[in-house]
C-alpha cells in the first residue's frame, strides 16, 4: 500500500461521503434508520425495565447506537456487491494502486456516514431519554475505543460478505440473518432475560459486544446490573470485537485480491445481463 | 496516420485461451510498433474481447508468450499499469460523481507517475476541453448522454496519459456524428502524443478510418493482418462487371475485372453499353475472409496461408 493510496482513498472517501448528503436516495437512507429509531425511543421512553429501577428507554438508546455501529458491516458489504455490479471496482483495478484507493475510500466513507447518522439519532436522543451519563468525559472516551474498535470488527468482515454475494439480490439474503442477530443480542430487550443457549450464541457475535459497550459508556455504573454477570464486561467486549477485528483484517485482504482479480469488462457485463433478464 | 517507430509495445505470441475444453484463442500471434493504431476486427464472438482482456492484465491466458511494453501483463507493477489505458466496452460506474472531480480524483492516481518525458496525469480541465465536455464538467456522470458518457469513458482512459491504449468496441451506439467525432479524438492522440491504440471492432468502416493496420480476428486466430489496401490486395476479391448489350442486362462477377472488360470490348464492340465496374472492397474482402474461415479448419488454414502471401 503506498502513501498515493492512502491520499487519494481519504479523499475519495470523503467525496462519497460529501455526495450522500446532496442527494435525494442516499439522504433518505442517512435519515430513515435513525428517525425510525427515534419514534421507537419515544414509545419506550417511560417504560420501566422489571425491577431494575431503569427505564427500558434509558437502557436501549445506547444498544441503538451499537446496533448501528454494527450494521456498517451490512453497508460495507451491500455497497461493494453493488460496486461490484456496476463496475467501479474494475475501474479501480484499471488505475495505478485503485484497488487499495477504493478501499481506503470505502472505510473512510462508510464510517464518516455512520458516525453521522449516529449523531442524527443520538443528539435528540438525548434529549429525550433521562438517566444517561453524559456528563462525563470517561463516558466519552468509553463510546469513543467502542466505536473505533467496532468499526474495525464490522467493516472488513463487511468487506467480506461483500466480495462473497456476487449480485445484490443474494444481498439481501444477508438481512435475514442480521435481523435474527439483533433479535437475540439485546438490543431491544436485556439479554440476560433470554434462555441461555441464545445468550451463547449472541456471545460469538459484534452485535451484543457493541451494544454492551455502548451502554457501558452511555449508562451509570449501577445499570450494570442488568447485565450478564453483574459487569460491563470490558476486557471480554476487547476480546470478542478485537478478535472479529483480526480474523476479518486476515481474511479480507486474501478475499479481496482474489475478487479484484477475476474481474473483467466480461464479468461485469455478464452480471448486468442477468440483472437485466431479473428486471424484465 | 502516423509513422511508427521501430520499438515494439505489444508482442503476443502464440496466445491461447481455453474455457472448459473449448478453446477460444489458438495461437493468436502478433506485434505492434510505438505510434501504431491497430485495429483488432472480426464478428462477434470472434475472441476480440478475450484478446484484450488478457492483453489488458484482467484475465489469465491459458498458454503463449505476451510482452506488453516488455512486461508479462498477468504480472503488471503498479509502474505498468500507469503506462496503460483502459476504456471498457461498457461503464456505469461513479454515476453519482461530478465529470471534472471524477477525472481530477482518477488522475491523482498518477502523479507517482510522472516522468521527464510524460507529465502524469492530465490536467482534469484541459482534459474535459480535449474531449469537448467542458460545458458537462460539473454534471453528474448519470446524467451524460451515452456519447457524452463513452467520451468521458475515453478521457478516464487517457488521463494518466498512457503509453499505450486499449479501445474495446469504442463506438458501439453511437451516432455518425458522435461517431466522427470519436475518431478525430483517436486520431489526435495517436498523432500528438504519439499513443499506440490497439482497439477492436466490428465495424469494418471503422477499422479502414482509424487504423494503420488491421488484424482479422475470426474463431480465435488471426487470419489476416496488414493495411487496409494491403488486405484488399491480398486476397483476390472478385470485382463485379454490369454491361447492357442489345437491350438486355449482364452482370458477371471476375477476379479480373480490367482483362474481362478488355475482352468484352474485343468480342462486342461498340455494341457494348452502360458499363460499370465495381472493384472489390475491403468489406467484400472481410467478408470473404470470415466466411472461409468458417467454413472449415483446412478452408482457414488455406485462408491464413494466402493472407499471409
Amino acid at each position: 500500500m503506498t502513501l498515493v493510496a492512502l491520499r487519494a482513498g481519504w479523499s475519495r472517501g470523503l467525496i462519497e461521503l460529501r455526495q450522500s448528503f446532496t442527494n435525494g436516495g442516499d439522504l433518505w437512507n442517512h435519515f430513515f434508520w435513525p428517525v425510525s429509531m427515534l419514534v421507537v425511543m419515544f414509545f419506550l421512553r417511560d417504560l420501566s425495565f422489571g425491577h431494575s429501577g431503569f427505564l427500558l428507554g434509558t437502557l436501549v438508546l445506547p444498544s441503538i447506537v451499537g446496533m448501528n455501529v454494527a450494521v456498517g458491516m451490512v453497508s460495507m458489504s451491500q455497497q461493494l456487491t453493488a460496486e461490484r455490479e456496476d463496475g467501479t471496482l474494475l475501474r479501480a483495478k484499471a488505475v495505478p494502486d485503485g484497488v487499495p484507493g477504493y478501499l481506503i475510500g470505502k472505510m473512510v466513507s462508510v464510517s464518516g456516514g455512520l458516525v453521522a447518522d449516529l449523531a442524527i439519532f443520538m443528539v435528540p436522543g438525548m434529549l429525550l431519554i433521562d438517566g444517561l451519563a453524559i456528563g462525563d468525559p470517561g463516558s466519552w472516551l468509553t463510546l469513543a475505543w467502542v466505536l473505533v474498535l467496532g468499526l474495525a470488527a464490522s467493516l472488513p468482515i463487511g468487506a467480506v460478505l461483500g466480495s462473497v454475494f456476487s449480485n445484490a439480490r443474494a444481498q439481501g439474503l444477508m438481512m435475514l440473518p442480521t435481523l435474527g442477530m439483533i433479535a437475540i443480542s439485546g438490543i431491544f430487550y436485556p439479554i440476560a432475560s433470554l434462555p441461555g443457549w441464545l445468550q451463547g450464541i449472541a456471545q460469538v457475535f459484534p452485535f451484543y459486544w457493541l451494544g454492551l459497550g455502548m451502554r457501558s459508556a452511555l449508562l451509570p455504573d449501577a445499570a450494570a446490573g442488568v447485565e450478564i454477570g453483574d459487569s460491563w464486561r470490558h476486557l471480554e467486549t476487547v476480546g470478542v470485537l478485537g478478535a472479529w477485528a483480526v480474523l476479518g483484517m486476515a481474511v479480507a485482504p486474501v478475499v479481496l485480491r482474489r475478487m479484484a482479480r477475476r474481474e473483467s469488462g466480461s464479468s461485469v457485463a455478464r452480471r448486468r445481463e442477468k440483472a437485466m433478464q431479473r428486471v424484465g | 496516420m502516423t509513422a511508427a517507430s521501430e520499438e515494439v509495445v505489444l508482442d503476443v505470441d502464440g496466445l491461447r485461451m481455453r474455457y472448459g475444453t473449448a478453446d477460444v484463442l489458438h495461437d493468436v500471434t502478433f506485434r505492434a510498433r510505438h505510434g501504431e493504431v491497430l485495429a483488432l476486427l472480426g464478428p462477434n464472438g470472434a475472441g476480440k474481447t478475450t484478446t484484450i482482456e488478457i492483453l489488458e492484465g484482467f484475465r489469465m491466458r491459458s498458454a503463449g508468450r505476451v510482452e506488453v511494453l516488455g512486461t508479462d501483463p498477468a504480472h503488471g507493477t503498479e509502474r505498468w499499469r500507469a503506462r496503460v489505458g483502459v476504456v471498457l466496452q461498457s461503464w456505469r460506474d461513479h454515476g453519482k460523481w461530478r465529470v471534472r472531480e471524477l477525472l481530477a480524483h482518477l488522475g491523482s492516481y498518477y502523479a507517482g507517475h510522472s516522468t521527464e518525458l510524460v507529465r502524469r496525469p492530465w490536467d482534469a480541465g484541459e482534459l474535459v476541453a480535449a474531449v469537448g465536455l467542458t460545458e458537462h464538467a460539473d454534471k453528474r456522470v448519470r446524467t451524460l448522454s451515452g456519447g457524452q458518457r463513452r467520451r468521458l469513458d475515453v478521457a478516464i482512459g487517457i488521463v494518466g496519459r498512457p503509453d499505450l491504449l486499449f479501445l474495446d468496441e469504442p463506438t458501439v451506439g453511437f451516432d455518425p456524428e458522435a461517431r466522427r467525432e470519436f475518431h478525430d479524438l483517436v486520431r489526435g492522440l495517436a498523432a500528438e502524443h504519439r499513443t499506440t491504440v490497439l482497439l477492436t471492432t466490428h465495424d469494418l468502416d471503422e477499422a479502414e478510418r482509424l487504423a494503420d493496420r488491421i488484424m482479422i480476428l475470426n474463431g480465435g486466430r488471426i487470419v489476416a493482418d496488414g493495411t487496409a489496401a494491403e488486405l484488399g490486395r491480398r486476397i483476390a476479391g472478385r470485382d463485379e462487371v454490369r454491361w447492357t448489350r442489345g437491350g438486355e442486362r449482364f452482370t458477371r462477377s471476375t477476379a479480373e475485372s480490367t482483362r474481362f472488360v478488355f475482352e468484352l470490348f474485343r468480342e462486342y464492340g461498340e455494341s457494348i453499353s452502360e458499363l460499370e465496374v465495381r472493384r472489390s472492397s475491403l468489406e467484400d474482402t472481410y467478408l470473404a475472409l470470415v466466411h472461409r474461415a468458417e467454413s472449415g479448419p483446412r478452408a482457414a488454414a488455406d485462408g491464413s496461408r494466402e493472407a499471409a502471401r
